[in-house]
């Protein structure tokens, strides 16, 4: 039960986009159709889901014992950046159409602040391994809801007429706003 | 050499606005709407950006010949992560109390992408000097915009500035601006005003 808490407040309560603001970037840039942000998310849980797991593994059984907690940034960000780097491979021997659309926003996930920042908080907050694997998929879903439900919205406003300074990412940040609002609402759910 | 000097200003300038990180680049999002709560958080936040800032472009300009181009990325991150277990730890040791309000937001100056971009797009190509003026001005631009935006979201949302008190007891304080809706809302009518100024600067 606890663990299905911990899934829905990673998702939805603290949202990493809306209220952490963690990976923002590709929240504007890959944002402009539904296809490409689901595809983004997904690329994004995946590596989400590899980091949690890994991170925690190096943290408890090699800085720990050998207290050197003082190297976690740095271990951190070559472990996120080797997983980012297979997983670009990979979707590039799989799908090149895929590759293709996400672009220059694939290699860009290592410096995604959600992946790191996901690792910092898991360390910060004493998960177990488990719950930090459940943390990891649950913002993953998170960051892939808010990413869908922006790019869905950003469709609807390409039809509308903006005024012409706010285009482009003026009034995505306004629409941020907005959803950002909207999943407070979520606040007193746990 | 007159035109030399007039480009070695321009890398400076450049930053402060044609090319602002934040307001024209939208690179380093992330710590301008996370930690823009107040201004001084939004200074402190500035500043320790722009120290990793200046010294990884430093370091990374000197060793702009010798890291082999395909592992280029992984070495930037290294010394970038590097300088930025330094300032954590500075923050933690002299300004505690800043410290603690940024919380997990100073290791995340790590994937900045401020950082990594201004690395990659300048001071792997650049002298150690230009380098030097570029990130103080990409940094001295990205500290601007997160002094405006924690300030307006300040005076607005706990009628202080710099935790002084400015608007009187009439001013009822708009709780959302310290809120996330807050940050976002800011910093889309920040960009939109920069674009507007911009265009009629242009026409002008």
């Amino acid at each position: 039960m606890s663990l299905l808490l911990l899934f829905l407040s990673a998702a939805i309560v603290n949202n990493f986009v809306l209220t952490y603001f963690l990976g923002i970037c590709p929240f504007v840039g890959v944002s402009k159709r539904v296809s490409s942000a689901v595809s983004m998310g997904m690329a994004v849980m995946f590596v989400m889901t590899i980091t949690a797991a890994v991170t925690w593994l190096i943290y408890h059984l090699l800085l720990v014992p050998f207290k050197i907690e003082i190297l976690e940034y740095v271990s951190f960000i070559l472990v996120i950046a080797s997983l980012v780097q297979l997983v670009e491979m990979f979707i590039k021997k799989m799908s090149k159409p895929l590759y293709d659309t996400l672009g220059i926003y694939l290699p860009l996930i290592t410096t995604n602040c959600a992946i790191l920042g996901l690792a910092l908080f898991s360390v910060l907050r004493e998960y177990s391994f488990i719950e930090s694997l459940v943390f990891g998929i649950g913002a993953g879903a998170g960051f892939t809801l808010a990413l869908v439900l922006m790019a869905g919205i950003r469709e609807e406003l390409e039809l509308s007429n903006v005024p012409k300074p706010f285009k482009g990412a003026g009034i995505t940040m306004i629409v941020a706003g907005s959803l950002a609002l909207a999943f407070m609402g979520f606040a007193g759910l746990i | 050499m007159a035109k030399k000097k007039t480009s070695l200003y321009r890398e400076f300038v450049k930053g402060l606005w044609d090319d602002n990180p934040v307001l024209r680049m939208l690179l380093g999002l992330c710590p301008a709407l996370a930690v823009t709560n107040s201004a001084i958080n939004g200074l402190a936040m500035g500043m320790a950006t722009t120290f990793v800032l200046l010294s990884s472009s430093i370091i990374i300009s000197l060793l702009r010949k010798v890291i082999p181009h395909q592992v280029r990325i992984a070495g930037y991150i290294v010394i970038i992560a590097t300088f930025v277990t330094v300032a954590d730890k500075f923050l933690a040791a002299f300004l505690p109390e800043i410290s603690k309000s940024l919380g997990p937001y100073v290791p995340l100056i790590v994937v900045n992408c401020l950082i990594l971009g201004r690395q990659e797009a300048f001071s792997s190509k650049n002298n150690v000097g230009r380098s030097i003026l570029d990130a103080l001005g990409m940094g001295t631009g990205f500290i601007f915009v997160l002094v405006v935006l924690g300030g307006i979201r300040e005076i607005l949302g706990s009628a202080t500035l710099f935790n002084l008190q400015i608007l009187g007891d009439w001013f009822n304080p708009w709780m959302i601006m310290i809120l996330p809706p807050g940050a976002f809302l800011t910093l889309g009518i920040l960009i939109g005003l920069g674009n507007w100024l911009n265009e009629r600067k242009v026409k002008v």
